[in-house]
Parts: C-alpha cells; sequence; structure tokens
C-alpha cells in the first residue's frame, strides 16, 4: 500500500500531520508535506488510514 | 434586536437563522429539513437557500463560479453598489473570490502556519491559569463569562501587538458587526464608526512604530512589490478581530457545556488527556459554531432550485456535520471518533485561517480547565443562553464546580 497526496485539493487544514506526523509534516504555509515514499509498512498503513479519514478534502488516499 | 419578528411556522418555506426556536435548538430543525427538503427557501432577507445536506454544503463551498463570498454575512440588504466589489471585497480574504482570494489568502498563510501559532501555546496556557486563579473559591462560575470570552481576545491581541485591556472593546465590535445584522444600513454604518476610529488609530501607531507583530508585518506585506491599500490592511484586521473571538468563544464554550452534562465524557478526558485532541474535533463537528453565507453570482439552476442573483445562501457548516449520510451516528457526540471530516472550518479555499490558533487555544483552554475543575455541572440548566445569528455558542453559562485539584 501507499500513499497519495493530491495538493490541488490540500486546503491545509492540518488534520494529517497532527493525527500522523511521522508520515506527514507541513510547509511553511501549513500544507500537507509527505514524509515517506513506496510501500508502506503495516502500522503506516494504519496511520495513513487515519489521515485518510479525517481530512476532510479528501486529499488524502492510501492505494494499492 | 430593533425589531420584532413574525415566528417562522415552517422553516422549509420561510426559513430564518435569527428565529428564537432555531436559537435555541437547531438541531432538530435541520433533522426535519434534511427528510423533507433538503435545500430550504426562504423569502427574507431578499431571498435565501438553505442546503443542510453535507454534499450541497460542500458542493457551493467548492463553487466560487456560480457563488460569491462578497458578503458572508447575512443581513437586511445587500452590499452597495459602492462597496468594494469582488473579487477583493471588505475584508480580504474571506471576501475575496479567485483570483484575487487566493494572493490575500497565501500573503497570511505562514502568520497561521502551525510553526508559528505553536510558539503562542505558552501564552495561552498562561492566560488559561490567570483566568481560573481569578475565579477563586466561588462555586458557581460563568464559564462562557468568566472564561471562554477572554481566551480568543487575549491572543488575538498579542498577536496583532494590541493592548490585552483592548479585549471588551473588541467583543463589543465583533457584536456590531456580527449580531446587528438586522439593522438598517444607515444605523449599520453609524454603530460601525467607533470601530474604523480604534483601527485607524492603531494602524497610525504601527506605521511611526514598527513592531515585530502582525499589524507590523500586514503594513510591510507586499503583493508582487506593491504595499497593501490600507482598505485591504484595515478589512483584514477587522476579519482577524471578527473571525477570531465570537468563533473559539462559542467553541471552548460548547465543549465545556457539553462535558457539564456529560459527567462520563469528563471522567474520561481527565483520566486520559491524551483524548483531548479527539474530542475537540468531534465538539467541533457536533456544536460546530459557525455558519457562513455566499451570494448566487447570476440565476442559476442547482438541483431543481431556481436561485436568482442576488439570492442569499446560508453555508451551514453545522448542518453538514449533523448529516447522516455523511456521519456514523451523526446526532452522538463521540470523543474518540476515528472518521471525522467535519467542516466546522469550512471546505475548500477558505478553509479557516486560523483554525491552528483556534484548536491551541480550544486545547490549552480545556486542558486547563478540567486539570482544575475535575468534576462539574450545570448549575442553572435553563439560564444557558446561546448566540443568535451566525456564529453559535454559549453566551451565558454557569457552572457549579463539584471539586477542585
Ligand atoms: C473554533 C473557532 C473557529 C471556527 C469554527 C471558524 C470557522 C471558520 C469557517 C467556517 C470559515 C470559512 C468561511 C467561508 O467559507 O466563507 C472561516 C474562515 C476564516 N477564519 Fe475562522 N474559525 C474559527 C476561528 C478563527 C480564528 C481564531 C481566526 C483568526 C484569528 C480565524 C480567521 C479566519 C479567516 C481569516 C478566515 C477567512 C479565510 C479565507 O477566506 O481564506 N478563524 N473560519
Ligand atoms: S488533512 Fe487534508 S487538507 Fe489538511 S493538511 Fe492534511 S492533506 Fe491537507
Amino acid at each position: 500500500m501507499k500513499i497519495k497526496l493530491d495538493l490541488d485539493k490540500c486546503q491545509g487544514h492540518g488534520r494529517c500531520y497532527s493525527l500522523s506526523p511521522d508520515l506527514f509534516d507541513s510547509d511553511d504555509l501549513g500544507n500537507a508535506v509527505l514524509l515517506v515514499t513506496g510501500e508502506l509498512s503495516d502500522d503506516q498503513v494504519a496511520q495513513a488510514t487515519l489521515a485518510a479519514n479525517n481530512c476532510p478534502e479528501y486529499a488524502i488516499e492510501v492505494i494499492a | 434586536m430593533t425589531m420584532e419578528k413574525i415566528p417562522v411556522s415552517d422553516f422549509a418555506t420561510d426559513f430564518d437563522h435569527t428565529d428564537p426556536q432555531w436559537v435555541a435548538d437547531p438541531y432538530p430543525i435541520m433533522e426535519d429539513l434534511r427528510e423533507r427538503c433538503p435545500i430550504a427557501h426562504s423569502n427574507r432577507y431578499g431571498g435565501m437557500w438553505v442546503p443542510v445536506l453535507h454534499e450541497d454544503v460542500s458542493a457551493i463551498a467548492n463553487d466560487t463560479e456560480h457563488f460569491t463570498s462578497r458578503t458572508v454575512v447575512i443581513g437586511a440588504g445587500r452590499p452597495g453598489e459602492d462597496a468594494p466589489p469582488a473579487p477583493i471585497g471588505v475584508a480580504p480574504p474571506i471576501s475575496s473570490d479567485p483570483p484575487f482570494h487566493a494572493i490575500a489568502r497565501r500573503l497570511m498563510l505562514s502568520e497561521f502556519a502551525p510553526k508559528k501559532i505553536n510558539a503562542l501555546e505558552g501564552f495561552s496556557r498562561e492566560l488559561c491559569r490567570r483566568l481560573i486563579a481569578e475565579m477563586g473559591d466561588r462555586e458557581v462560575i460563568d464559564a462562557a463569562v468568566d472564561y471562554a470570552q477572554h481566551i480568543p481576545v487575549g491572543l488575538i491581541a498579542k498577536m496583532l501587538g494590541l493592548p490585552q485591556e483592548d479585549g471588551d472593546l473588541f467583543r463589543s465590535f465583533v457584536h456590531i458587526i456580527l449580531e446587528g445584522v438586522d439593522l438598517p444600513q444607515e444605523e449599520r454604518i453609524l454603530a460601525f464608526q467607533p470601530v474604523e476610529e480604534y483601527f485607524i488609530r492603531v494602524l497610525e501607531e504601527h506605521l511611526q512604530n514598527p513592531n515585530d507583530d502582525l499589524t507590523t508585518f500586514l503594513l510591510e506585506a507586499d503583493i508582487g512589490g506593491m504595499k497593501l491599500e490600507d482598505a485591504h490592511v484595515f478589512g483584514t484586521m477587522i476579519l482577524l478581530v471578527v473571525a477570531g473571538i465570537d468563533t473559539t468563544w462559542s467553541a471552548i464554550g460548547s465543549s465545556i457545556w457539553h462535558l457539564a452534562q456529560n459527567p462520563e465524557d469528563l471522567a474520561r478526558l481527565v483520566d486520559d488527556p491524551s483524548l483531548i485532541p479527539s474530542a475537540i474535533e468531534e465538539f467541533l463537528r457536533a456544536y460546530a459554531p459557525v455558519t457562513m453565507a455566499r451570494l448566487v453570482k447570476e440565476d442559476f439552476d442547482y438541483k431543481g432550485c431556481p436561485m436568482k442573483k442576488d439570492d442569499w445562501i446560508l453555508l451551514g457548516f453545522p448542518a453538514a456535520n449533523r448529516d447522516p449520510k455523511f456521519f456514523d451516528r451523526a446526532d452522538e457526540v463521540i470523543i474518540d471518533r476515528t472518521e471525522n471530516r467535519h467542516a466546522a472550518f469550512g471546505l475548500g479555499i477558505h478553509r479557516c485561517l486560523g483554525s491552528n490558533l483556534a484548536r491551541l487555544e480550544m486545547q490549552t483552554a480545556l486542558e486547563e480547565f478540567i486539570a482544575a475543575f475535575p468534576k462539574f455541572e450545570l448549575a442553572d440548566p435553563s439560564g444557558v443562553s446561546f448566540s443568535q445569528g451566525q456564529v453559535r455558542g454559549p453566551r451565558v453559562l454557569p457552572i457549579r464546580i463539584l471539586e477542585r485539584s
């Protein structure tokens, strides 16, 4: 599984980097920055799913 | 309120968000409309549409082609011909449309980004502790008046570099702007004068004595090498005061109101403060304080609703947040909800610029309150009163402290 972050949709609600700081950070404007690339570990999948489930703009997807 | 209004008999066809029934408890009305409408209409305010489903609120918030943010607070009048036109509007960026909106917003994002805001945690916590200390050993306190209202005022004054003592003044400004929606245009303009005089003085003082604060930041900011116009700086300063105070005051108040009535939730947070962040998101969802407005740009048919140019849209983020098609157990408050895409801070390009600040204030306010008062209840349930208008929260909230730590 991988994370897909769509920065066109991101409005900087900041839910992802608060909930899953190992996977996401914020840039200087408060938008999301992805900290990992490639395949996720099981634990990371759980963290990524949590972030995706709380992003109001549907900017995050966990994809196969 | 100066004018007596005719009570609403059917919210589906004669909606009014200032009706006492809506002010007292809007949630059952939203639920009824969701089943029957789901977009209510009203001839009040010159014509208004009220979506109550998440999908419609989201679609309209994201559709800047058909809807303008030129005015986001519903009043009897429309912005006059001499009001600053779209896309800039009176209070950038909230009143701005694309393409100007992105420019006005981008300018301020860094000042409200987590890195900047997190540095205010100590200040916010100190302020909360001082307010609690000032309550002494009173058995009954007013959590809205003695506590919640002071926190956002203290923080925004600190950020803008304004005296902490001016807090009462700011709240009166907010009242003039937000709650005076039904005053005739001329009276509104008159009422607005002290606000204008205050900020003109502040800007002059900052021009003479630049400081390391947001006011100086705005005065020195530029767009493509050009300083911001005075009206832009002025409008943005007022926006920050208006947008930051009643909103967060309401959010903190509603959270305490909930905990006072739900001792099991309070006990869980006292035992495990690490649940506070998810509880805050759930309080924001269930008791979302802010409803915004849009104006219809041109005649337009939205899902069979014949919208006319300059009709209002009442953009109910609180209604979206209670939509059972979008949330499981939408009417229940579940403080450890793990899937919560709530829209309390709006959706799309106008997402609340102050959301990091608001969250910091809520976090410190709740942490300090429940640390000091691990048990409390409503002292007088019928004495609680809520604000009227587009920002909803308790304005009188008598709390009996049952245990002090
Ligand atoms: C819990 C507290 C708050 C809530 C619920 C809230 C809610 C909202 C909502 C729903 C919007 C979207 C407006 C729209 O779509 O037209 C918004 C925008 C905005 N808010 Fe907040 N707000 C809060 C606190 C704050 C604070 C503390 C500040 C700053 C001091 C602030 C500043 C702004 C600004 C500047 C905008 C306009 C952003 C833009 O148009 O790009 N808000 N807020
Ligand atoms: S939660 Fe969504 S909108 Fe918010 S910062 Fe993360 S990706 Fe962006």
